[in-house]
Parts: structure tokens; C-alpha cells; sequence
């Protein structure tokens, strides 16, 4: 019992993160209708940036060992993506205004590649790390309870934390502002947001510079967990079965669907792993995902697609 | 009435507009009083919707120009069009389906909101009371359109007809000068429709919004617009009070089929 609970609780951490770039991907789709491919490149040039910003920054002013230079960096690293966040909108979306999504979907597949260029040349290309001074060592929690406790790993359930905050603040926003009513009208309708004055461009530059700071906070937890390296961008490649799962259009499924994803492949990994040889945590996600596909072509959570023919 | 109809406030001037090799507009002039009713007729085609984007800045004519109480916008878009006092309805309802009504029409308020990102954010003094004020207005509107009884249903859920009448509120509550309708009557049943013409008759006579229509029900638009312009083709063929162009004969030929 009690190493099923560790695994399941293990699962549940690593499906918060997988839900944090779900997140990103989702809420550009709901406001703007683009499959943003470059969610994952942003995650990686987010990292990058707070790797490298972290190891500068103390450097210049002096402030080496102390959490104001890390904190500088987060600062500055999360400005940047709102200058990359302007810049798409300004440079690539609002050329595309009103043109097909796969249209759409291409240019997000160029931007990925130039901010993985433009990532390694102003960061360099060699593997970082990033500290931001999480605790590393794992606890054993309810030892009463059970026997030898739950092995809890404490970076991993800090990360499940802020994501869930991060989550949590993000939902708030949207259903409770004005501009994040806005920013909902927006995703409903272009044309009629844009007729009771709602300025599009201002919302797509916001949208994407929540998805910027949504990348920066994966960026920051997964590159502490795995380091900063080109193969970061693929992280977002194992969102997507995530993404599927929970359908495009729902905050609400990109996190249960996380959930549901990150338990699936501990246990499966686990119970059913050693009867086909193991290593089933790799395409288990994808498989689950395609089971849903042929069900629920819309997703678990997403809106149903009906044409009048 | 009490209404007065007042000075042109919006003035086109020989506006063209074409896709591509498709002319939707050839060089059409005609303007709009303060206070006024004014519909735009016409077969199907004729262009009416097109002119109806135009006034709104969705499509940008390639010749002409749009004089709006004096001032000359050469590049509309329906950003400045809003900011400017126009709003509009669609004649395929473009409500946000995944709202409910109240959310909607507060989208409506949206150019009125000064409180900025941060404060919203903290839910913080001024953001607040604004809220509220905005809210009152919205609830205004709600009272006037007779729809209490659906303000927290999600629109997707409405029939037709109370779709078409959000779609109107949401339209109102930008307090609007000039209100641009495009076929507010499309697909309603008789009662809707006197409920509808009821609704753009008090709009008209107690806010004393200018009204742009366009509308395929002829004993409608005859019974309430001050003046008529009529669209054949992307021409004009007939303007004046509803008597004169009842009684042109391009615009009966063009209705009825000419006899040659």
C-alpha cells in the first residue's frame, strides 16, 4: 500500500509539471486559435535565460550566494519573454490576422527554430544548471502509518506547488478580471471582440506573454530537475498527449489531463512494466492518448465540434 | 416623437469597394442624420452588408471617403469605429457562446474601463468600484431588453430570437451613437419581431441613438426608418423617405423584375 501511494504521489508531482506546459499550449490556442508549436523552444529560451542570467547577474553586481540574485534573474528572464512575447505578435501575428491555422501553425514551427537559434547564440549552447536553492533531499512522510513512511522527494512537490498556485492564479485572472473577460471574449470571437473595441493585438501580446512567464516557470522547475540543454524543448513534446487528453480549449482538462497522464505512466510503469519487458513510461502517455483520440476526438474536457452540413 | 433629427453626423462620399475582380460597392454616396432611423435595402447581394463593414471598418473601400461628425477617417477599423461611437450587431450572431449573458454585455463595457491590468489583478479600489458601476449600466440594459430572467445563462444555451437579443444588449451597453443592425429580424417569428422593432424604436427615441439597419422585411423597414437607402448590384439606385423610394421605379424594377 504504501509503495503504491508513493507512486501514485510521485505521479500526481510529475503530472503537475506536465500540466504547467500543457497550460501554455492552451491558452494561446483558446485566445488566439494557433497550435503554438514554439512552446517548447520558449521553455527551452526561458531556461536558458535564467540559467545564464542567474550565473551573470550576481557576477555583476556583486551578489553572489544570495537569493536577490536570484531573484534578479527570475525578474529579468521573465522580461525578456514579455520583449519575445511583443515581438512575435508585433513581427509574425498580426501579419497573419484572419489567415488558416495551419498557416498559423507554420509560422509558430519557424518561430520555434529562431528562438532556439537566437537561445543558443546569446546563451551559448553548452548544458547549464539552475539553482534556485530548491531542497534536493528526499523525506519520509506518515512513517507511523506506514511501514519505513512515503519516500517524498521535495523538489518535486515544491514544483507541484507553484504549478498549482501558478494554475490557480492563472483560472482567478481569467474568470474574475476585465481584461481576463477580454481576453475569454476574445477566444469566442474575433470579429465581434474586435467590434465593441476590444484592441486584438493588445490581448494576443498579454495572451502571449502569460504562455512567456508559463514557459519560464516550467523552464525554471524542469531545468533544476534535468538541467538546461537543447533537449528541453522537447519537454513540450510530452505535453501534447496531455494536451489531447484534456482537449485544447480547457484550462481545467490541460490539468487533469496532466494528472492523469503523470500517474498513468508511474503506475503503469510500475504494475505493468515488468510483464512486457518495462520501459513503458516513454510511449504510454501517447497510447492513452490515442485511445481517447478514437473516443473523444475533442478531448476529455474540450468543446465538441459540431458543423451543420 | 420627441426625438429631433439633427445634422449628418456620418457622411460616405462616392465609397468603392471591390475583392479582388468583384465589385461588391460602385461609388456610393449617402449619409446619416443625428437621431435618425436609416435602413439600407436591397436584393440579395446588393452589397448591403459590405456597406454595413464599411461604416464599421472591417472592410477598407479602395476609393471613397467616411466623414464622421466632421472628422475624415481614411483608414477605419473597427477598433477606432468603437472608440468613436459606433457599435454593431452581426447577422449571424457573433455573441461569446462560452459566457453568460452578463459576461457578455460587460464585454461591451470593455473601451469604458480605466482601471489597468494590475489592479484588476488585486481587485484593488478603483478596479473595484468600477466593476460595480459597469455592472449597473449592464444591469440597465438588461431591465430595457426585458432578459432578467436569463442573465446567468450561458448564450450557447439561448433559443435564436433572445440570442439576437443579447447580440443588440451587447451592443447597447458600449452606450453607443451611432448603432449598426444587420438584419436584426433575420429568421424571427412575427412576435419576435414586434419585440425587436419595439426595442430599436425606444433605443432610437429615448437615447436618441442614430440607427444604421439593414433589414429584409419590407413592411418593417417601411414602418420605421426615417429614410431608405437602396443597393442593387453594389449601385445605388434609390434614397429618400420610405414614400419616394416605394414609389421609384429603378426600385421596383429591381424587386419585382424589369419588364422589357
Amino acid at each position: 500500500m504504501g509503495f503504491f501511494l508513493e507512486t501514485l504521489i510521485g505521479g500526481l508531482m510529475a503530472g503537475m509539471l506536465y500540466a504547467l506546459v500543457a497550460l501554455g499550449f492552451v491558452l494561446i490556442f483558446k485566445a488566439s486559435g494557433v497550435f503554438n508549436f514554439a512552446q517548447g523552444a520558449m521553455v527551452l529560451f526561458a531556461a536558458l535565460a535564467m540559467a545564464r542570467f542567474a550565473e551573470w547577474i550576481p557576477g555583476w553586481f556583486g551578489l553572489e550566494g544570495s537569493y536577490l540574485g536570484t531573484a534578479a534573474a527570475f525578474v529579468v528572464a521573465g522580461a525578456l519573454m514579455f520583449v519575445v512575447a511583443w515581438l512575435i505578435e508585433r513581427l509574425v501575428l498580426r501579419h497573419l490576422v484572419n489567415q488558416e491555422g495551419a498557416t498559423l501553425l507554420m509560422a509558430t514551427l519557424g518561430i520555434a527554430y529562431v528562438l532556439e537559434g537566437i537561445g543558443s547564440t546569446m546563451f551559448g549552447s553548452s548544458i547549464y544548471t539552475i539553482d534556485v536553492g530548491m531542497p534536493k533531499d528526499p523525506v519520509f512522510l506518515f512513517e507511523g502509518i506506514f511501514p519505513g513512511g512515503l519516500l517524498i522527494n521535495k523538489e518535486d512537490f515544491i514544483a507541484a506547488l507553484i504549478a498549482a498556485v501558478l494554475v490557480g492564479l492563472l483560472t482567478l485572472f481569467f474568470q474574475k478580471t476585465t481584461t481576463g473577460r477580454a481576453l475569454r471574449a476574445v477566444a469566442d470571437d474575433h470579429q465581434a471582440a474586435q467590434s465593441i473595441g476590444i484592441p486584438l493585438n493588445r490581448i494576443w501580446v498579454i495572451v502571449w506573454c502569460v504562455a512567456g512567464l508559463v514557459a519560464l516557470v516550467a523552464g525554471v522547475i524542469w531545468g533544476s530537475k534535468l538541467g538546461v540543454q537543447f533537449s528541453l524543448s522537447t519537454v513540450a513534446l510530452r505535453a501534447l498527449p496531455v494536451v489531447i487528453l484534456g482537449g485544447l480549449t480547457s484550462v481545467p482538462g490541460a490539468i487533469i489531463g496532466g494528472l492523469i497522464i503523470g500517474v498513468g505512466e508511474k503506475l503503469s510503469e510500475v504494475y505493468l512494466g515488468p510483464m512486457v519487458g518495462g520501459g513503458i513510461e516513454i510511449w504510454f502517455a501517447y497510447v492513452l492518448a490515442l485511445v481517447v483520440l478514437l473516443f473523444r476526438p475533442q478531448g476529455l474536457f474540450g468543446e465538441k465540434i459540431i458543423d451543420r452540413v | 416623437m420627441s426625438r429631433q433629427i439633427g445634422e449628418v453626423i456620418l457622411d460616405l462620399k462616392q465609397v468603392s469597394l471591390s475583392f479582388g475582380g468583384v465589385k461588391a460597392l460602385t461609388d456610393i454616396s449617402f449619409n446619416v442624420r443625428e437621431h435618425e432611423i436609416r435602413a439600407i435595402i436591397g436584393p440579395n447581394g446588393a452589397g448591403k452588408s459590405s456597406m454595413l463593414n464599411v461604416i464599421n471598418g472591417v472592410y477598407r473601400p479602395q476609393e471613397g471617403e467616411i466623414i464622421l461628425r466632421g472628422q475624415r477617417f481614411t483608414k477605419m477599423n473597427p477598433y477606432k469605429a468603437a472608440q468613436a461611437g459606433i457599435s454593431r450587431t452581426f447577422q449571424n450572431i457573433a455573441l461569446f457562446k462560452g459566457m453568460n449573458v452578463i459576461d457578455n454585455l460587460m464585454t461591451g463595457r470593455n473601451l469604458k474601463i480605466r482601471s489597468n491590468l494590475i489592479q484588476q489583478a488585486f481587485w484593488w479600489g478603483p478596479a473595484r468600484r468600477e466593476e460595480l458601476e459597469h455592472r449597473a449600466k449592464v444591469e440597465d440594459v438588461i431591465d430595457f431588453l426585458e432578459i432578467q430572467h436569463i442573465r446567468k445563462t450561458p448564450v450557447g444555451r439561448l433559443p435564436y430570437g433572445l440570442q439576437k437579443r443579447v447580440d443588440l444588449g451587447r451592443a447597447l451597453a458600449m452606450e453607443p451613437s451611432i448603432l449598426l443592425l444587420d438584419e436584426p429580424m433575420a429568421g424571427m417569428n412575427v412576435e419576435e419581431k414586434q419585440d425587436m422593432c419595439r426595442f430599436i424604436l425606444d433605443v432610437n427615441d429615448q437615447f436618441g441613438t442614430t440607427i444604421v439597419l439593414i433589414e429584409h422585411d419590407m413592411a418593417v423597414v417601411m414602418d420605421i426608418s426615417d429614410r431608405v437607402v437602396v443597393l442593387d448590384y453594389g449601385k445605388k439606385i434609390g434614397d429618400g423617405d420610405p414614400d419616394e423610394v416605394r414609389a421609384n421605379p429603378d426600385v421596383i424594377s429591381a424587386y419585382l423584375g424589369a419588364s422589357h
